[in-house]
């Protein structure tokens, strides 16, 4: 599904050197974890993978069943199955959620060349994502994360997800901010969402959130690296005992 | 006092190149004042102060500058509101095209009518809230077109108005330099909707006096014309009773230049006015230089205002706002909002602005705020991520910004319709 090679990235305006050779491969239908230190290059990673502006990739490639990701613009990406819940999601003043939601998912239906959603339909799907993931018809008349907690503008972006049905699925901390009841819920929603057509790259810093999203690999990043790949088992290694040894390894 | 050479010079030169309208007793001395009015205080100047940021000459020069005809293909605005239309072709009343005068609750008269009489009702706003709004600031373009406009509507509304009142403004020829001048009254407790729409001519002078009495409320929607050349300089004086409320927005795409002018006097405790606009302008297809300019006085208590302008402006384009509130030392209780943004879409395009606060009440809660920025890329990329194509996704992103403009017309369905023509002028841009 997901092929990283090599991935050198730097920032366009300061050429600071960000991720320094990420090499990862992720098969249709799996489960990856990355976790690792702040500012390790996690983010910058799902940012680079979804074509947001201000990076430079000095060398290496990405690609998504084959299509080379990094020549497609944001929008490309996204209409050929690729969704990021972002770590901290954008408020978009006046867009109403709703509004936003019926754009995107028609957006893309048409960039596929599909047939787009009624209104009627388009406002049962919706309503039904939203009933399970208890987001209120008033989260979906507001504008666009404006005023939503924190929380609740995780559940947004997981309801995006369930709406677009993405094939390649990243979520950036997406369990940070995220009260038990809520984590089991959104837990709940992606799991929804697994299949054999489907993959999921979850960051996160805690083991918590793989308890309910099993993992099928577990990678460790580190100034700009994966820098280990195990099982299940290297989250909870990490767990109790931190990154220190992990990182002493590598050196 | 006499006035500076250039001023004078291009005072009389406008002058003499125009020609007084018929009419009765009672609205021919309203002109002979208007006219001692114009001639005391001289057309506006570019060294005006008020003039700073919009010149003023192709509004004061005696031949309008050449503007075509621009045909545009879509619906005239409106079209599916049920309405009483009121068509002006090229500056004068057209009585084939226009609907019966006749409206429940309402009484319709063309100026002409209603200024062959020797004595009318109108009297006592025609040139009269002009003439109020005349300080501290001048308004010469204003009195110039009390003493000149033959053409225009005089409106008495004693009750709920059945359905909305429109103007509208058709240009057939080339170059046609135009005036308008509208009386509204609106009884206790009455209620109206009047919509605008149309470019008028190349040159249009407008002015709009509207008295709300208490209790009564004034709903106004515009559109003003899309075509490219068109020049424009409007005037909207208003006096609020008590308890009354007042509401006006415009959008206002294209046009070479448009300078809005609102006047409004809350003069009865507990009254409401807010005014609203949404300009778009595109440098690449044609000038574009749009100024709001308000002037808002709060002289009762409790009462409320409110101005909200945005500009999205683009290859060259430029915007001004002037917006003033003023709270005299009896209104307390005061709320007062002013907001004026714009939206620019590249490095060549302008926003100049002015507000202005002079309070000498205690007991008030006034804001206001003026910002001008580029389009949020954070939330460009938001919306790209989820499948949105740039442009699609730009366009929502001006749509959002103008909306708190939008959201001040209360009727859904004419809002709907505003926002339509908003969506068209987008779409024809898109990359
Ligand atoms: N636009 C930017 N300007 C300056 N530095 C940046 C920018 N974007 C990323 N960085 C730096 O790049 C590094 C990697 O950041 P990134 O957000 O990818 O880390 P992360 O692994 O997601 O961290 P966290 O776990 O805290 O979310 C950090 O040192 C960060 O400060
Ligand atoms: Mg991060």
């Amino acid at each position: 599904m997901l092929e990283i090679k090599n991935l050198h990235v730097e920032l366009e305006e300061e050429g600071k050197q960000i991720l320094k050779g990420v090499d990862l491969k992720l098969e249709a239908g799996k489960v990856h974890a990355i976790m690792g230190p702040n500012g390790s290059g996690k983010s910058t990673l799902s940012y680079v993978l979804s074509g947001r502006d201000g990076y430079a990739v000095t060398e290496g490639s990405a690609t998504m069943e084959g299509a080379d990701l990094l020549e497609m613009e944001p929008e490309e990406r996204a209409a050929a199955g690729l969704f990021l819940a972002f770590q901290y999601p954008v408020e978009i003043p006046g867009v109403g959620n709703m509004t936003f939601l019926r754009t995107a998912v028609n957006a893309q239906r048409k960039q596929r060349g599909e047939e787009e959603l009624s209104a009627g339909d388009f406002l049962k799907l919706i309503r039904a994502k939203a009933k399970t993931l208890k987001i209120d018809a008033d989260m979906l008349k507001r504008p666009v994360n404006v005023g939503f907690s924190g929380g609740e503008k995780k559940r947004n972006e997981i309801l995006q997800m369930a709406m677009l049905e993405p094939k390649m699925c990243i979520l950036d901390e997406t369990d940070s901010g995220l009260d038990v009841d809520a984590m089991k819920l959104v837990s709940e929603g992606v799991n929804a969402l697994r299949d054999a057509g489907r993959s999921f790259l979850v960051i996160t810093h805690y083991q918590r959130l793989l308890d309910h999203i099993k993992p099928d690999v577990v990678h460790i990043m580190a100034d700009g690296r994966i820098i280990k790949t195990g099982g299940p088992e290297l989250a909870l290694e990490v767990e109790t005992q931190g990154y220190a040894h992990l990182l002493g390894e590598e050196a | 006092m006499a006035l500076p050479q250039q001023k004078g010079d291009a005072t009389a030169e406008r002058l003499s190149a125009l020609s007084r309208p018929e009419g009765g007793a009672w609205v021919s001395q309203a002109r002979d004042e208007a006219l001692a009015r114009v001639q005391a205080m001289g057309l506006p100047h570019r060294r005006d102060e008020y003039w700073k940021y919009t010149r003023p000459e192709t509004l004061v020069d005696a031949a309008a500058p050449h503007a075509g005809v621009y045909e545009p293909y879509e619906a005239q605005v409106f079209d599916d509101i049920d309405r009483v239309k009121i068509f002006f072709v090229d500056g004068a009343f057209d009585a084939e095209m226009s609907d019966d005068l006749s409206l429940a609750g309402v009484e319709i008269e063309t100026l002409e009518t209603a200024g062959a009489a020797d004595i009318h009702w109108a009297r006592d706003l025609y040139g009269v809230l002009e003439a109020r709004g005349q300080s501290p600031v001048e308004r010469p373009l204003a009195a110039l077109n009390s003493a000149f406009a033959g053409q225009g509507v005089v409106i008495r509304v004693t009750g709920k108005a059945a359905k909305p009142i429109n103007l509208a403004y058709l240009q057939r020829e080339a170059d046609t330099d135009v005036m308008f001048h509208h009386v509204i009254k609106i009884e206790e407790g009455a209620d109206v909707t009047l919509l605008e729409n149309g470019p008028a001519g190349a040159r249009l002078n407008k002015v709009m006096e509207v008295e709300v009495a208490d209790g009564g409320a004034f709903h106004h929607v515009r559109t003003q014309g899309r075509a490219h050349e068109r020049r424009a300089a409007t005037h909207l004086f208003a006096r609020l009773g008590k308890e009354s409320i007042f509401k006006s927005f415009t959008l206002t795409v294209n046009g070479a230049l448009t300078r809005n002018e609102a006047v409004i006097e809350l003069t009865g405790d507990d009254a409401v006015a807010h005014i609203a606009g949404a300009a778009l302008g595109d440098g690449a297809t044609g000038a574009f230089h749009h100024d709001d300019t308000v002037f808002i006085t709060h002289d009762a208590e409790n009462c409320e205002s409110r101005q909200v302008f945005k500009k999205v402006l683009r290859n060259g384009a430029v915007g001004v706002f002037q917006g003033k509130i003023l709270v005299t030392q009896t209104a307390q209780k005061t709320d007062g909002y002013q907001i004026s943004q714009s939206l620019l879409l590249d490095d060549d395009s302008q926003f100049l602005a002015k507000p202005e606060l002079e309070i000498y009440a205690d007991d008030v809660a006034c804001s206001h705020g003026s910002t001008s920025g580029a389009i949020d890329e954070e939330g460009l990329f938001y919306l790209r991520s989820r499948g949105v194509p740039k442009p699609e996704a730009t366009d929502l992103m001006v749509i959002a910004f103008v909306a708190e403009a939008l959201e001040e017309i209360e009727d859904e369905a004419i809002a709907a319709d505003v926002l339509a023509r908003l969506e068209g002028w987008l779409e024809r841009r898109r990359g």
